[in-house]
């Protein structure tokens, strides 16, 4: 018996509407009920825009041109605005990268969380308890004070709890996180991946993870994309992914991380170039110009994902083949 | 006791750029008029001196400092204004105290209105105008702030008057004025058309200023946020884009209130409305020059007291300044 | 490091590419030429020449813009009020900006004290109403254009005070210029070759829309009779004498207000063509 995902990304398609540049071009991974899934890339990959096209997010200029993405079988993105309005929050949350931009500088943060149950359930005498129930459980100190202040007064470690309680008030099926510890010191990163981690076991939640750094998602999620140029090149588990990289992208990422094991004296190994757009990738694999294992092949055909040991590739000459 | 300590007390910077302010305003308004040659002054009272009691040449000598160093005229004058002497007009022997009590009800009664209408006008159609940008509507609406603008409030109100009482005989503003004690419907008929060419003025200002802010608003991240959260559209637009747009538009009304007490003198004049203006351009016309100079320090004060107001009211409204 | 020359083409190719300010220097212009022609005297008919036998006919072939109570030819004084307008707002503006500017720059760039008493002194005119003040002046100095343009100049300063210091304390903030001092390059130099640049741009939209208040608060002026003195054209004089006229001759109150109109539209125009097309961040408004 195969398990209907919770969210099936299916060539997914991004691009600006104004002179079309191609973003996210077909995108597609699926997640399952319970299942964390992360999505690794550079900027400029096109992962947060995947993200943000699930909830119906994308900044003004750019959208979908093509694909589905299904949730418990419906089309997110065929939904009337009401109906995808009813999602938001609700089944799906998210969080997002910059915790003091993406709360309401004026309105008090008590009020923006009884926002979420005043858009779906309707606020009841239970509504405030639950709201400091939550505040308490993210680890929010003085949860009386929090109710009635205000963003900017609070560390950025504080302000990502907080939008994580209210991504998390409606017990949401799928949290959607778009780098969330990026922009956090690296001992708070630990506090706030913890956090996180508790959180979603306790809820049985499916969870999708944005993010650029590969160390971040290894203790995280059970399986892996990476993206590159507006491409998925490979996806597996992570252990599959962190053992036996088959992309050559994956690979570099990987040689790349710093590792407590070695001598002091070893160079970081970086790969060379810069991203490549996805808009000037045109019959070929954007990742030629830097691949080492690149060949007159992969400048003229655009290589599509295949299924390799327990994972897919989008190479033509994958790690471990000829 | 050093100053920079003292500067750190809530409101002594603030009192002490205010009183700056007016400092140099009264400098500015005793050096202007300094430049007609002091005879001229003392000529008048003897030529119309028959309004005058003695005690009110008396007076006004003290409130020009006659006879006295520049320096010196302008301390008399400051004394004599600070202790509530105003002057007097010479052709009348009315004091501008008392000429100001009447005058001053009606230009507040007019800027309230016009600033009301301006503000609920210029608001509706920046939103208007922000909700597509760059699209059919945006440009209605922004050619409507341009017009307004540049259409000037003589041609406006002439326009009203010609068409109004030379076609359609209806002319409210040809009879007495009524304060709103005496005949509030009347004064309001005539008030409607004089506060219609200033909302119109104080619409456009206020219009791109809303349209700028809430455009930029738009793009925040906490309004992504209040549509991720599931906040139904209408909410997120009242109150998260509005009221984060508020600050700026609430300055800018501000202002408009405050230009519009002084910078009204001209509809006053074709609406026959016995405002402040119209008193300080009779005033000039006549060469009264103690109501001109009281006159505009009058109002200088109460536009230095109206800027105070506003930045005490957003700093209420941005929780994110220090108080 | 783009040269001048450079920067300049760059500058132009922006700004032709908005419509509005294309719109607008169009309308200037065409206002410009009418004042040239008032100049030259090209005008159909002495704007002050009565025409007993045709007072108060409607706009003909004779009398484009028809004839007013005296029988003076509307056209021809519209010409001339716009010549007036014109005079007087530019030399008003370029008075206020050539005191305001170095004072805004010196306030900037020296700071402290000196900075502190510039601003409060401009302060003390920002957003008061030009009218009030020009009155005062225009009432204590005469009626002649260049009182009206001195009166107006002395009252636009503070704007340009301000608007030629924001920039510089922005520059003055940032690494090279502390480095540049650290080096020892002269004040002179540095104001010549960073200051100056990022200053230019702000000052030049500030003319163009000083320049659509000053047509403003002439006209204003003028209407209430405090500028030109009849029988000589002013627009704003022009509207006033329209008042007892208007309903039964148009003529006499829609053209000057529309030449008002179109010039104030086109100064406004430009200004925001300018700001477009120099401003770094390009934002269109």
């Amino acid at each position: 018996m195969t398990v209907q995902p919770l969210l099936s990304v299916i060539d997914l398609g991004i691009s600006t509407i104004q002179d079309p540049r191609v973003l996210v071009n077909n995108v597609s991974f699926h997640i399952n009920p319970g299942e964390a899934v992360g999505v690794v890339g550079e900027s400029g990959s096109g992962k947060t825009l995947s993200a943000l096209s699930i909830l119906g997010l994308l900044p003004r200029g750019v959208g979908v041109v093509s694909g589905e993405i299904l949730f418990n079988g419906k089309n997110l993105l065929t939904l009337k605005p009401e109906e995808l309005r009813q999602i938001r929050g609700n089944e799906i949350a998210m969080i997002y990268q910059d915790p003091m931009t993406a709360l309401n500088p004026v309105m008090k943060l008590g009020k923006q969380l009884l926002e979420v149950i005043a858009s779906h359930d309707g606020i009841d005498s239970e509504s405030d308890n639950r709201v400091r129930a939550l505040l308490s459980e993210v680890g929010i100190p003085d949860v009386n004070r929090a109710m009635e202040s205000y963003a900017h007064e609070f560390s950025g470690g504080m302000r990502q709890r907080i939008m994580i309680a209210m991504a998390l008030l409606l017990s949401p099926k799928l949290l959607i996180a778009d780098e969330p510890t990026t922009a956090l010191d690296v001992t708070i990163q630990q506090q706030i991946l913890a956090l996180v981690s508790d959180a979603r076991k306790k809820r049985d939640m499916s969870m999708l993870w944005i993010t650029h750094d590969l160390g971040v998602v290894a203790n995280l999620v059970n399986r892996l994309n990476v993206m590159y140029a507006g491409r998925i090149v490979e996806s597996g588990t992570v252990e599959e992914i962190f053992r036996r990289p088959k992309h050559p992208y994956t690979a570099g990422l990987l040689s790349s991380l710093p590792t407590s094991t070695g001598t002091n004296r070893e160079r970081l190994t970086s790969i060379s170039g810069v991203p490549e757009k996805p808009w000037l990738v045109g019959n070929s694999c954007g990742f030629a110009a830097r691949c080492s294992r690149v060949q007159s092949r992969c400048h003229n055909e655009i290589p599509l994902s295949v299924a390799k040991d327990d994972s897919t590739v989008a190479c033509f000459f994958p790690i471990g083949s000829k | 006791m050093n100053f920079r300590r003292i500067m750190k007390y809530p409101g002594v910077s603030r009192t002490l750029s205010v009183l700056t302010t007016l400092f140099g305003i009264s400098v500015f308004v005793f050096l202007v008029l300094r430049v007609i040659p002091g005879d001229s002054i003392t000529g008048a009272f003897g030529i119309e001196t028959g309004a005058l009691s003695p005690q009110q040449i008396a007076e006004l000598r003290v409130y020009y400092g006659i006879d006295q160093s520049l320096f010196m005229q302008y301390i008399s004058w400051m004394q004599s204004f600070l202790s509530g002497k105003f002057g007097f007009a010479y052709s009348t022997g009315v004091s501008v105290a008392t000429l100001t009590k009447s005058s001053l009800p009606v230009t507040i009664e007019l800027a309230i209105i016009g600033t009301v209408l301006g503000v609920i006008l210029g608001i509706a159609i920046g939103m208007f105008s922000a909700k597509k940008p760059g699209s059919t509507r945006d440009f209605a609406g922004q050619l409507f702030g341009l017009l307004a603008l540049a259409i000037p409030g003589f041609v406006l109100s002439t326009g009203i008057v010609t068409i109004m009482a030379n076609k359609f005989h209806y002319f409210p503003n040809g009879y007495e004025y009524m304060t709103p004690w005496e005949n509030p419907w009347m004064n309001f008929q005539q008030m409607m058309f004089p506060g219609l060419v200033l909302g119109i003025a104080v619409a456009a200002p206020v219009m791109r200023t809303t349209r700028s802010a809430l455009l930029e608003t738009v793009d925040k991240d906490f309004v992504r946020t209040a549509h991720g959260k599931g906040v139904p559209n209408n909410t997120v637009q009242l109150r998260h884009i509005l009221r984060n747009s508020l600050i700026p538009i609430v300055t800018m009304t501000g202002i408009q209130f405050g230009y519009l007490l002084g910078g009204a003198v001209i509809v006053e004049k074709i609406f026959a409305l016995p405002g402040m203006g119209r008193q300080i351009l009779d005033a000039i016309m006549k060469r009264e020059y103690a109501t001109v100079q009281s006159s505009i320090m009058i109002f200088a004060i109460m536009f230095v007291l109206i800027n105070v107001a506003t930045d005490i009211i957003y700093r209420k409204i941005d929780p994110r300044i220090k108080k | 490091m783009r040269n001048k020359e450079e920067k300049a083409k760059g500058a132009l190719h922006y700004y032709l590419q908005s419509t509005s300010g294309i719109v607008g220097a169009v309308l200037v212009l065409v206002m410009i030429i009418v004042a040239i022609c008032s100049i030259f005297g090209i005008t159909p008919y002495d704007p002050v020449e009565q025409h007993i036998e045709n007072i108060l006919q409607g706009p003909s072939a004779h009398f484009w813009f028809g004839t007013d109570e005296f029988g003076r030819d509307v056209f021809s004084r519209t010409l001339e009020g716009m010549r007036r307008s014109l005079t007087v707002s530019i030399t008003a503006v370029t008075l206020a900006a050539t005191l305001g500017v170095p004072f805004g720059i010196l306030a900037g760039y020296i700071g402290k004290w000196f900075d502190q008493l510039v601003t409060r002194v401009s302060d003390v005119f920002f957003a008061f109403p030009a009218i009030l003040l020009a009155l005062a002046i225009v009432a204590s100095l005469g009626n002649d254009w260049y009182d009206t343009a001195l009166a107006i100049g002395v009252v636009y300063t503070p704007i340009f005070i301000r608007v030629a210091r924001g920039p510089v304390l922005t520059v003055k903030e940032m690494d090279y210029i502390k480095i540049s001092r650290v080096l020892g390059f002269s004040s002179f130099r540095i104001l010549r070759k960073h200051v100056f640049p990022n200053v230019f741009a702000p000052i030049v939209v500030q003319i163009a829309l000083s320049l659509s208040w000053a047509i403003l608060t002439e006209s204003g002026l003028s209407f209430l009779g405090l500028g030109t003195q009849p029988p000589t054209p002013s627009l704003g004089l022009m509207v006033s004498e329209a008042q007892p006229l208007a309903a039964f001759a148009w003529w006499t109150l829609v053209f000057p207000s529309l030449f008002i109109t179109i010039v104030v539209v086109g100064l406004n125009l430009v200004g925001d063509g300018l700001r477009d097309a120099l401003d770094p961040a390009r934002r269109s408004s």
